[in-house]
């Protein structure tokens, strides 16, 4: 980070002066302890590098869990004048609406500290998980581009769900605007395969104990108690979304000269919104984030029928109730007040959450009173955070927030630091339980190679973009 | 002899590679990306493909090309043990890949690289040889 200066703005936020060709400046979303960890990594440059993207908005963003990524920094946010700017893939991600998904139930503790590891075990079976799993779904392509077209409703009327799971996914678990014509064969082919499945390095299944709660009217509404068991779901679009991703990149490489748009990164790879390019990738990301909501919708209904089996209860007395799904990686076509006026912009989110406040249209009726709910895990020691979104996250951050812990070491510098360590006894005296498909992949993720998630979130508390509401705890995790 | 060496990413892994000639560049860095997917002492050259590999500069060949070998991978469960260009033009290789069909019971799978990015790409001549630097998203 070294030729780049940040000016701190207050306790949370540092500004990054618009110089050279930069089209408006930058901010970052951090502390002081946040701030120091930044100066290790390429991030900063690359906030730099989104903010000379034609028809950026106010500021190139970077959230708290802010890392190095490619092309866009995990953690950025930038939105779009839908005339003068630009879609990118790159800005995107490769896993097209990577995300997560909270289940509240009946459960408290007691009723089953004696049984996490015989449910653990049966999650760890019967859920597909690590390197190139493929799932337990067989798919036609009719039934496939249906999954396209229409996400999670498909999965709910395929026998995979509730109604109500629907009211409590992001944009109903089906985005609009998916054109199954605008996928590749090598991206149906790839998505054929794999619905149902967990995937490998930062994806899991958790069981969580809720551990604390700071804002009891908003736990109320999202039906939190202290002593409760959850599950938290973090997953992608698999194959199908990475394949996406890759082919709208290279054809927007192949055509870069023609919009004459100059980039600092090839990665950052665009077109203008108002191209039919454009649009079919649009129609094509849809595709991709309605893939991954009908596999985090199939992934939520096995983990119910694995509870039921294991526990021999009934789904009522479960209770397993969808609390929220969020999407970390998408661009979104949002309102937004810009200079007094109201209007419509292209947001990128990679590696944030969307955190729309209370009253906003998007939200479901049962959470329009106290905002929408947004879902931050942490390391696999720490477990998770449970926020809600504020008016200020409109007015600064696009209605965005951060979507995770951050790493702070790359996976080599975590697979050598734990050399002749055990990591999954390591998290066992922490209280958790984990089943991995692969021993490198817990080296790579364990928890020291994360800022302390409990950081990250108090900056979003503190500059008011998202308010605490509780905190959970990992009991068990099963990585892939 | 080691032909390439892990660099250290935040989130992603990348790789610094070398090559006597701009050829060999391009066949040991598929190499070294399956070398990073699975554990290729278990893998046999049983069969195999030729491909053509088209890019507007060398970067870009060299990204389309691993995105090739990496696509017949994640598409057609295909591993590539051995690579080998036989022919390398203005913004055009020809490359046989040796290899055989990924099998659960058989072949020990390390990493999931979901894609070749652009970020951070090089290619340099030196006095010995070539290098390149390419960044996967795992």
């Amino acid at each position: 980070m070294s030729e780049i200066k940040l000016e701190r703005i207050d306790d949370n936020r540092w500004l990054l002066p618009q110089t050279g060709k930069m089209k408006v400046p930058g901010i970052i979303y951090a502390n002081e302890k946040i701030y120091q960890l930044l100066k290790g990594d390429e991030s900063a440059k690359q906030v730099a590098n989104v903010a000379h993207l034609p028809g950026i908005v106010n500021y190139s963003l970077a959230m708290p869990d802010v890392h190095w990524g490619y092309g866009f920094p995990i953690g950025g946010v930038a939105a779009f004048d839908l005339e003068s700017g630009i879609v990118s893939p790159g800005g995107v991600g490769y896993d097209i609406n990577c995300g997560c998904r909270l289940i509240a139930t009946n459960l408290s503790f007691a009723d089953v500290k004696d049984r996490i590891s015989d449910l653990t075990t049966a999650l760890y079976q019967h859920i597909p998980s690590g390197v190139g799993s493929t799932g337990s779904v067989k798919l036609s392509g009719k039934d496939e581009k249906k999954v396209l077209e229409e996400g999670a409703k498909w999965a709910v009327k395929a026998g995979f769900g509730l109604q109500e799971d629907l009211e409590a996914t992001e944009d109903g678990g089906a985005m609009t605007g998916a054109d199954p014509e605008q996928v590749s064969a090598r991206a149906l082919e790839r998505g054929k395969q794999q619905l149902g499945t967990l995937g490998s390095g930062n994806h899991f299944l958790e069981i969580e104990v809720v551990q604390e709660i700071f804002d009891q009217t908003a736990a109320q509404a999202f039906g939190l108690r202290k002593g409760q068991i959850a599950v938290m779901i973090h997953s992608g679009s698999r194959g199908l979304g990475y394949q996406i991703c890759d082919d709208y990149l290279a054809l927007m490489v192949k055509h870069i000269q023609e919009t004459k748009i100059e980039l600092p990164d090839r990665q950052l790879a665009c077109t203008y919104l108002n191209t039919t390019r454009a649009q079919n990738y649009l129609a094509a990301m849809a595709c991709g984030a309605n893939y991954a909501w009908a596999n985090r919708q199939l992934l939520m209904h096995r983990t119910r029928k694995i509870f039921e089996k294991t526990l021999r209860m009934a789904p009522r007395e479960l209770g397993m109730r969808l609390v929220y799904d969020v999407c970390h990686n998408i661009a979104k076509i949002e309102n937004f007040k810009i200079e007094g006026k109201m209007k419509k912009l292209c947001v990128h989110r990679k590696g944030a959450t969307r955190a729309f406040p209370a009253g906003h249209e998007a939200l479901p009726a049962r959470y329009k009173s106290v905002g929408q709910p947004v879902l931050i895990p942490g390391d696999m020691g720490s477990g998770s955070y449970v926020l809600v979104g504020q008016e200020k996250a409109m007015e600064e951050t696009f209605g965005s927030a951060c979507h995770g812990a951050g790493r702070v070491m790359s996976r080599t510098q975590a697979t050598k630091v734990s050399q002749g360590r055990s990591i999954s006894r390591e998290l066992a005296d922490l209280g958790v339980l984990v089943m991995a498909s692969s021993k490198g992949t817990l080296r790579e993720e364990m928890p020291e190679a994360y800022k302390n998630v409990q950081d990250v979130v108090q900056v979003m508390h503190d500059s008011g973009i998202a308010k605490k509401v509780a905190r959970l705890k990992a009991l068990a995790c099963i990585k892939g | 002899m080691k032909t390439y060496k892990v660099l250290d990413h935040t989130a992603d892994i990348g790789i610094e590679v070398w090559g006597r000639t701009k050829k060999e560049l391009f066949g040991n860095a598929a190499e070294a990306m399956f070398d990073l997917i699975v554990d290729l002492t278990g893998i046999n050259n049983v069969n195999e493909k030729v491909v053509t590999i088209r890019g507007s500069d060398a970067e870009d060949l060299l990204v389309n090309f691993l995105r090739e070998a990496l696509y017949l991978f994640n598409g057609k469960k295909w591993i590539i043990k051995q690579c080998k260009c036989s022919e390398m033009k203005s913004g055009q290789i020809v490359a046989q890949l040796q290899g055989e069909s990924y099998n659960a019971q058989k072949h020990q799978l390390k990493t999931e690289i979901k894609a070749v990015t652009y970020h951070g790409l090089s290619i340099e001549k030196k006095a010995q040889g070539w290098k390149a630097k390419v960044i996967f998203d795992v």
